[in-house]
Formats: C-alpha cells, structure tokens, sequence
C-alpha cells in the first residue's frame, strides 16, 4: 500500500468520517470543447462534487458506451492532446478539488510511462484510472507512479474471480474502482445487484475505499450505491446534461443541478 | 542465430518479446482466462482434434492442393512459383481454419452465441458458416463503411443466418467493428465467445488463432518436399492482422535457409499517409488489447489506415510479426494499391485464378522477389482467398462497367 497521502486519499478519510460516500464527477478533457470542459467542471464543484475524474479521450474506448464515445469523439475533434489533459486537471486541482485522469494504455506508453506519472503529479492531481491496462502488465507504471507518489486506480468487475480481486487490489492505490456490472459505460435505470456483492468481496481482501462506477445516473441511485460503498462515480449523466443543453449557459445550470442532486444522495 | 521460439514463450505468459500481452478490461479476463484454458486442453486432446481434422476433411476440403503457376512465373523473373490454394476452402478463404476451430471450442466451453468482426467480409462468413453447421446464434460487427464496399458479403451472412450489425463510430471500418464487438463481449461475456479472426488482440487469441492456421503451412511444407524435392527459398504471403501469414510462417520458423517475406497494403504509398503498412509505416504501442505495432499520432491516437483491399485495412498487426520483424526471422515490405491490382490482373489472366485483393498484395510482392532471386529460386506463396466478392472493386478500377 502507498505511504504517501494524495489529496485523494485525504478526501476519502473526511468522507468517511463524514458518514457518507464522496461523489466523484468525470468528463472528458476537451468537452464540449477544450475552454468550456473548464466551466463544466466548475459547475460541478459548486454542485458539491468532491473529486474529479478527467478522462484523456481516446480513438478506441473499448469500455465505453455511446455518450462517452460521442463526447470523446467531440474532443479529439477539437484537438484535445495531452497538454489539454494536464491543463484541466491542474485548473481542476486548483480549485481545490482532488483530481485523477482516466485514461487507455496507449495514450500512457506513447507520453511516456514516467513522464506521465510526472507529469499528473505536476499538474496536482492525485492518480491515474486506467481501465485497460491489467495488473500483469503494470510493471513500469507500478514504478513510475510510486516515484511520482500518485495513485493508482484499477478496475475490478463482477466477473473477477475471488481469488484474482486481491492481485487487484493489491495494485491498487487511493481507491478501488468497482464496476457495478458487467458492460460499458452508461447511464441504467437500476443498479445491478452485482454491485453490492463485488463490494462486499472486495472489502474481505483491502481496507481501501471503494468506490462504484458504471451506470450510475441519478440522486436515489447514488443514495442506494452510497450504502454500501466509499465512492460514487458519475460520468454520462453528467455527459447527457452538457450533449442535452443548447448553451454552455444551460449546460453549467444543469451540470451544477445534477451535481447538487446527487451529493444529496451520497449523504446517507 | 538463435531464435526464442515464439510458440514455447507465448504459451507461458502470452507474450512475443516485448510484444502480445493483454490490454482489456478487467472484466474480460474470466473468459481469456477460460479460453486459454480450452485451447491448451484441446491442443492435447486426441478427440478434438480428430474431430477438426474430420471437419477439414469432410466440409472445409482440406488438404487445400498446390499449384504451380507456370506462366506467372514470367512476371516474376522466371522464378517458380507455388501457389498454396486456400482459395479453394469452403467459403473461399484461409478464415474457415480458425473459425471451425474456435467453434468447437466454443461449444466445449458451453456457450450457444459467437460474435465476430469482419472487414472485407470473409471473416463474417466463415463466422455465419460455422455458426450454421454448428447451431450458434451468430452476430457480425461490421464498419458501415465495410458493408457498402462488401455488400455481397452481407447478402452471404444474412443467408446464412447470422445478424449484421453495421458499425457507425470512429472511421466506420474494421478496427471500430472490433471495438464493437469488445464492448458487446464485456456485457454477454457469459454467454457468448468472440471469435476474433486474426493473429491480433489479447493473449490467447494471437497464439490460438496461429495454432488453428499452422495447418496452411504444415501442409504446404510436406507439399513441397513431397512435389517439389526441396524447401522453398522464400514463403510469401499478405499480411493485414497477419493470420494467412502466420499460417504459413510458422512451421517454416526453424527452416533458416527459408525467407519468410510478409507484404503490408501500401494503399497510396507510405509517403501519402494513406496506407496500411503498420510494421514498415507505424511503430509500437498497444491497440485492441496487444502490444504490437500500430498507425498512431503523437498523443497514441489510433491513425485510419487505408488500402484498396477491406481485408487489410487495418492500424495493428498481430504481435507475433512485431516480434518476427524486430528479431529478423522475417522481412515486411510494402506493396501499394497499384502494384497489388496489377498482379490481380496477371495472376487472373495468366492462371485463370482471379485471387482477393488481399492475396494480390503477395503476388505483387513475387514479382518483385522471383526477380531478385531469379530463374532458379522457388517460391511458395499462400494464395490466402478468392476474388469473387471483389469483382465489384476490381471491376470499377479496371473501368469495366457493371
């Protein structure tokens, strides 16, 4: 386990005491375009979102659904690179709010594994989520970020076998991602019943805080989710309000809305 | 030189040098995990592979025969040359190979639903075929893209009973097509198998779908010593993904004094950025799940590749040609739009085989070896698949109107 503190982990030790989830907002670096991706975070930080998961938009999302793919797609048009990626996650960082990037493999291996690493810590943020890269392939990037001193964060699915979640687990640091189901992102009308259980067997093998991604939309499904687990991460939902909204005006107003709702349902 | 054997490496922990591996999400490694499993116990199982071997005999028409191409042989500096015939499978390509084998094992694992990619089609209806024969419920992801160029093709899957799914994200083409069938793999990974059909992708699939095609040059290499007397001096064959290529390579890995030359789709020459050729035109990084070779920008961005030939459209390359390329078992060259369409015509009027576009791009590549090597040098070169479905491209290239 790591034995530096990130801001991450600090957030994660005031939730808990707090008696509640910490909410967790994504939204891919140059969307809707590379100013506004600003003001959409901002929004929701004043909503009462309590970390940030920046995502690094990339040509091939494999675990992604239609709304991130389009707004990704939305991105790489605007020319989003990786310069764009570190320069909102240091205005989010400065802000005051812990920040993490979501990003594929690839985009890591061509910046440059410690570069990379380097350059999230520069930029102040907290770690790195990275949804494609498994653990048996993690031998540098355990490296670099240990000397960066950021988290790691990877995912661990329903499908993942009892004996394979504390090789997982293991790896992780700051949080543990919990993908509440078996499929890509998007927003659902329910929580899978899979959530609660891959939670409770990940909590036998690490004291780490866990938070639930994958489908989560709205206030009730976050307040269900907020049971049981340390985090609640958002994305599409946040994604629809801004693809949905005629200005970036509207788009503030409906992000901040969505963020006000929801961190009234991680509140226990 | 000694070379690590690619096979005994890869089936410890998957990888070919510092490429192959597996980039997926977690959610998927239950299945790799399970289907690496079934290969290696069908690998040493007698039943099994009887029961492939009856498969091949009795419905795929194998042992594919040897042709020498006698006249041909004028373009290519006098060289001889053998065309291994697996245009004549059923369903017209090397593709069947794999797919009745990961068939089988798909029902030994218990799972009624396959889904599969296809870019110039053949994948999709060997997929459709097996599914068919073996009663599997059968998706196809295909580029939108794709299925304007290769509508015949999607006519045949639909006959055959499989859904068509045309793919309209990223640049409509192959490599969206698996990205959607990745996607549709995590959410039904229970009940479906996806049956990737090239060399590419995570560990087991660039080993497996190697082991399934090995057959191609197991059979051509007996062929040759049987037929001819001796070893080819060089073994020719296009590469996309690189499972045709594969196919024939493999057992010839050892024989030292055998070239084993790959032909990348140029599309418009590298210099136009509009090409294909991912080993001599790309570099390394990680795409659908492998570490290999890949068309990318400078932020690791997947570039659109281009050629003339659906079938090898394709930014990746399977990992065990990286690995073949940077060791120097084997040699990747380029062979542009033209060059490739030029060999279709002379190989369709001088043998009467009108071979895919694909296969063009290796006879293309004989031209230009038979004469380097010249009059005494023989050369095998795996005739990969039939031209049918693209009577409609060469038809419009050759302005012969339709």
């Amino acid at each position: 386990m790591a034995s530096f503190a990130t801001p991450l982990s600090e957030l994660f030790l005031r939730t808990k005491s707090e008696n509640r989830a910490a909410l967790i907002g994504y939204l891919p670096a140059g969307f809707p375009t590379i100013e506004d991706a600003k003001l959409v975070i901002h929004a929701m930080v004043e909503g009462g979102v309590d970390a940030v998961e920046i995502g690094f938009p990339y040509s091939d999302p494999v675990m992604d659904g239609p709304i991130i793919q389009n707004a990704a797609d939305q991105s790489l048009r605007n020319g989003t690179g990786a310069k764009d990626v570190f320069a909102l996650l240091k205005a989010t960082s400065d802000l005051g709010v812990p920040a993490v990037v979501m990003t594929y493999w690839n985009p890591i291996e061509k910046y440059g594994v410690d570069k990379f690493a380097q350059s999230i810590k520069d930029a102040g943020g907290s770690g790195v989520i990275t949804p494609d890269l498994t653990v048996e392939e993690s031998t540098a990037w355990s490296h670099a970020t240990a000397d960066s001193e950021i988290n790691r964060i990877y995912v661990v699915a329903p499908s993942t076998s009892d004996s394979r979640i504390p090789l997982v687990v293991t790896a992780c640091s700051g949080f543990i991602y919990a993908a509440s189901l078996m499929g890509v992102t998007g927003t659902r009308n329910s929580i899978s019943g899979d959530a609660r259980s891959l939670v409770s067997r990940i909590r036998k093998e690490s004291d780490l805080p866990i938070a639930v991604g994958l489908g989560v939309s709205n206030a009730e499904q976050a307040h269900e989710v907020a049971a049981y687990a340390d985090g609640v991460i958002v994305g599409s939902a946040f994604i629809r309000q801004v693809q949905e909204s005629a200005s970036i005006q509207e788009a503030r107003d409906r992000v901040r809305e969505l963020a006000e709702s929801l961190a009234k349902g991680v509140r226990r | 030189m000694s070379v690590i054997h690619p096979l005994e490496e890869s089936s410890i922990i998957g990888h070919f040098g510092p490429y192959g591996g597996r980039f997926v999400p977690e959610a998927l490694i239950g299945a790799l995990d399970q289907l690496a499993a079934a290969h290696l116990a069908a690998k040493s199982d007698p039943t099994f592979q009887a029961e492939l071997t009856e498969l091949h005999r009795t419905y795929t028409g194998r042992p594919s025969i040897l042709t020498e191409a006698k006249r041909f042989s004028e373009f290519a500096g006098g060289a001889r040359i053998f065309l291994k015939r697996e245009d004549l499978n059923h369903t017209g390509s090397h593709k069947i190979n794999n797919v009745l084998g990961q068939a089988l094992l798909t029902k030994r694992m218990g799972k009624k639903r396959i889904i599969a990619e296809t870019g110039a089609g053949q994948h999709g209806v060997a997929s459709a075929t097996a599914a068919a024969l073996m009663g599997l419920e059968c998706v196809v992801y295909m580029g939108e893209e794709d299925t304007k160029r290769q509508s015949l093709n999607v006519a045949r899957m639909k006959l055959l009973g499989a859904e068509v799914v045309p793919v309209t994200q990223g640049s409509k083409t192959l490599k969206d097509a698996i990205n959607e069938a990745m996607r549709d793999w995590v959410t039904n990974v229970e009940t479906t198998h996806y049956l990737l059909g090239t060399v590419a992708g995570p560990h087991p699939f660039p080993e497996m779908v190697r082991d399934f095609h090995r057959i191609i040059g197991v059979e051509a290499r007996a062929q040759m010593l049987e037929e001819v007397g001796r070893l080819p001096d060089a073994v020719l064959a296009c590469i996309g993904g690189g499972s045709n290529a594969i196919g024939i390579f493999h057992p010839f890995l050892d024989d030292s004094q055998v070239q084993l030359i790959g032909f990348e789709a140029g599309g418009s020459g590298i210099a136009s950025g509009k090409h294909a050729a991912t080993i001599s035109g790309g570099s390394p990084g990680v795409l659908h799940g492998t570490r290999t070779y890949v068309l990318q920008d400078e932020n690791g961005q997947t570039v659109e590749s281009h050629s003339i030939s659906a079938g090898l459209d394709y930014p990746g390359v399977g990992p065990e040609h990286a690995y073949l390329h940077d060791i120097g078992r084997a040699q990747y060259r380029v062979i542009n739009d033209d060059q490739a369409m030029e060999a279709f015509s002379i190989m369709s009027k001088s043998e009467g085989i009108i071979p895919a576009i694909e296969t063009a791009h290796a006879l293309a590549g004989a031209m230009i070896v038979g004469r380097e090597l010249g009059p005494d040098s023989i050369l095998l070169i795996n005739l990969s698949g039939r031209g049918d479905k693209d009577v409609q491209t060469a038809a419009q290239y050759f302005g012969i109107p339709l």
